[in-house]
């Protein structure tokens, strides 16, 4: 399997290159458009090479924003996007993790059934609920703000689960021995169940800040303010133009913005992220 | 320094089911008190509940002269070494040891001087910045017990430490845990399903079965007067043979006087035996064919079948079938597999016990 030799080793390679060139090509073309004049583009005579406006279109679509429709620039969409996201998998870390220490570990009165309602709000996402949400989200006034943004999507069943299971595969002497040591419950959770968590928790992150770089559909509903709106709406926005030529490599470059941070979390975070999800000694 | 004391434990589990049922046992100041018995017979529970790990359903846990029912673990003044360690993964060597007492409030300095003097002791000088992860089994057991001896408890507490090393690790660190435990002379308690390790590190044995105490003592004592069938077949391997005394063969020979007339079963150990055509006076004899030989190099284990057959006896564990024999004669000559020998044992060698098996009785 390792050691193939000759013709059908570069059969393999082709086959994978060609992959590659499926998945990354359209990714060339985003950066190849977003360095192109406006005009270029409309015209439908696009170079496959790059052109000489990356300095240009990237100055504008980050600190001025498109000429049209949304006048946001992209650098404050990125940073409301940043936001969101950190919070999103930030909260949601922080009260799964606590949420599976309370229902693993300790015995409180009706600890199953509070259990089986976490479990069944997987039935629940935003998508089934979003009346009931913007509505509460409304009343309490968080509509165009960070917390309204983030709230809705923190808590977290799938979350809590994952950490349930892993915490009913650390062995219960390891308790024991804390007890023994004189560790109560909180130094237990912070000097023993955290740091043995912290490569599921960097699994958790990767994919909880991705998934809250990408919502779309509830910062479409509770945001209206153009200086809050997050760069996944905000490259929707800029598309749709009433009266005017769509600035597509602002709008390419955008997206290629776009891509940027949930990239550089997997890569620095890939090492963690597959020992997260493989590793299996305690 | 401190006695453990045991008066009347029991533990009732919610469901009802009784895991031990009145235990007495006192373990005086400086003792190795070993608790074997088979899985399930409440062992570890009766340790873990001397640990505060467990509830006390009845009875009192005395520890030092001070009664701990309610008592937590971390302030009982014990030390417990665990069966898979316990060690904590994310922590070097020497934070192992150290956390117990970090979490105590005492001085970095003197935490590090009960450290380094355990590391000398367990000989893990080099390897307190390592990782748990990086340690053979038998190193990980030392670090298990330098986190109980930085401790300087009342009392240690080991719940079958040596299970999980290979048999020639196992033999060494039990001699280590003795020589440790002589030297510190702390009171232990040491639970284990191995007779031999029992047998071995014991200063009193307590044999348990079913969540009762079978018989207390020194080892050799036991060894030398099981006071029940249990404990007979329990203690020493191979176990002791345990004939019914009703077949007339056996009746006949063993005549009508001291305790045997109520005499319900016949235990004779296999180095008792001896391979002989003269039936000794007072003694027993038994013809036997031969069906199976073990050499183990020292001395031989011959497995015969009585010729009459009888009734069953029960004794768990380690029963033997109906009717068969365990014969250990030293040097590895032996008879032939299919041979017919008898075999005799002196009056001195027989074990007499009541039909139930509870009960020793003394010839």
């Amino acid at each position: 399997m390792v050691e193939q030799e000759g013709i059908r080793r570069y059969v393999a390679h082709f086959i994978l290159w060609i992959g590659i060139a499926i998945v990354a090509f359209p990714v060339y073309l985003a950066i190849v458009a977003s360095t192109q004049e406006t005009g270029v583009i409309a015209n439908g005579q696009m170079s496959l090479l790059p052109g000489g406006e990356f300095l240009k279109v990237y100055y504008q679509t980050i600190f001025v924003g498109t000429s049209g429709s949304t006048r946001e620039p992209v650098g404050t969409m990125m940073f409301n996007s940043l936001v969101m996201a950190m919070l999103i998998a930030v909260g949601k870390i922080a009260i799964s993790i606590i949420s599976a220490y309370a229902i693993v570990y300790f015995r409180f009165p009706f600890r199953m059934p509070i259990f089986w309602l976490i479990f069944i709000t997987l039935m629940l996402p935003v998508e089934v609920r979003i009346y009931p949400t913007y509505k509460i989200v409304a009343d309490l006034h968080m509509l165009d703000s960070y917390a309204g943004l983030a709230l809705p999507l923190i808590a977290s069943a799938t979350a809590t689960l994952l950490f349930r299971q892993f915490f009913m595969t650390v062995p219960d002497e390891l308790l024991e021995a804390s007890r023994i040591d004189g560790a109560g419950p909180f130094r237990f959770f912070w000097d023993t169940l955290l740091p043995l968590s912290r490569t599921n928790m960097a699994a958790l992150f990767v994919i909880l800040f991705i998934l809250g770089w990408n919502q779309y559909l509830w910062p479409l509903l509770i945001t209206t303010r153009d200086d809050m709106q997050t760069i996944q709406i905000g490259i929707r926005k800029m598309i749709t133009t009433t009266d005017a030529l769509t600035e597509w490599p602002v709008v390419m470059a955008t997206a290629v913005l776009a891509m940027l941070p949930p990239v550089f979390v997997v890569v620095v975070m890939q090492k963690l992220f597959v020992r997260g999800l493989v590793e299996t000694e305690k | 320094m401190a006695n453990v004391t045991l008066r009347d434990v029991r533990k009732t589990y919610p469901g009802g089911f009784e895991a031990i049922k009145g235990v007495n046992v006192d373990v005086g100041d400086g003792q190795f008190c070993v608790l074997v018995g088979p899985s399930g017979c409440g062992k570890s529970t009766l340790l873990r509940m001397v640990a505060g790990l467990e509830t006390v359903t009845g009875g009192e846990i005395d520890i030092g002269g001070r009664v701990v029912n309610g008592v937590e673990p971390a302030d009982r003044d014990i030390a417990m070494v665990f069966q898979n360690y316990a060690l904590y993964p994310h922590m070097s060597v020497y934070n192992n040891m150290a956390y117990g007492l970090r979490n105590r409030g005492m001085a970095e300095a003197e935490i590090k001087s009960r450290v380094e003097e355990a590391a000398r002791i367990l000989e893990l000088g080099a390897m307190l910045e390592r990782k748990p992860r990086q340690l053979s089994g038998g190193q990980r057991q030392r670090v298990a017990m330098g986190r109980a001896i930085v401790r300087q408890p009342k009392v240690f507490l080991f719940d079958e430490p040596l299970s999980n090393l290979d048999a020639k690790l196992r033999i060494a660190m039990r001699v280590e845990i003795r020589k440790l435990q002589r030297r510190l002379n702390t009171t232990s308690i040491y639970v284990t399903h191995d007779q031999l390790e029992a047998m071995t590190l014991a200063d009193v044995l307590v044999v348990m079965n079913g969540g009762q105490v079978e018989q207390v003592g020194n080892p050799l004592d036991i060894y030398e007067k099981p006071a029940t069938t249990f404990v007979a077949s329990f203690i020493g391997a191979p176990p002791m043979n345990l004939m019914s005394t009703r077949p007339q063969e056996i009746r006949s020979q063993l005549g009508t006087g001291g305790g045997s007339a109520e005499a319900g079963i016949l235990g004779i150990r296999p180095e008792d035996f001896v391979i002989t055509d003269q039936a000794p006076s007072g003694g027993i004899a038994l013809s036997l064919t031969v069906e199976a030989i073990e050499r183990v190099g020292a001395e031989t284990f011959v497995y015969g079948a009585r010729q009459q057959e009888e009734q069953r006896v029960a004794a768990t564990p380690g029963e033997l079938p109906p009717g068969e024999i365990i014969v250990r004669i030293p040097g590895a000559d032996a008879p032939a597999i299919g041979q017919k020998i008898r075999v005799a044992a002196t009056r001195a060698k027989l074990h007499l016990f009541s039909a139930d098996g509870r009960t020793r009785i003394e010839a």
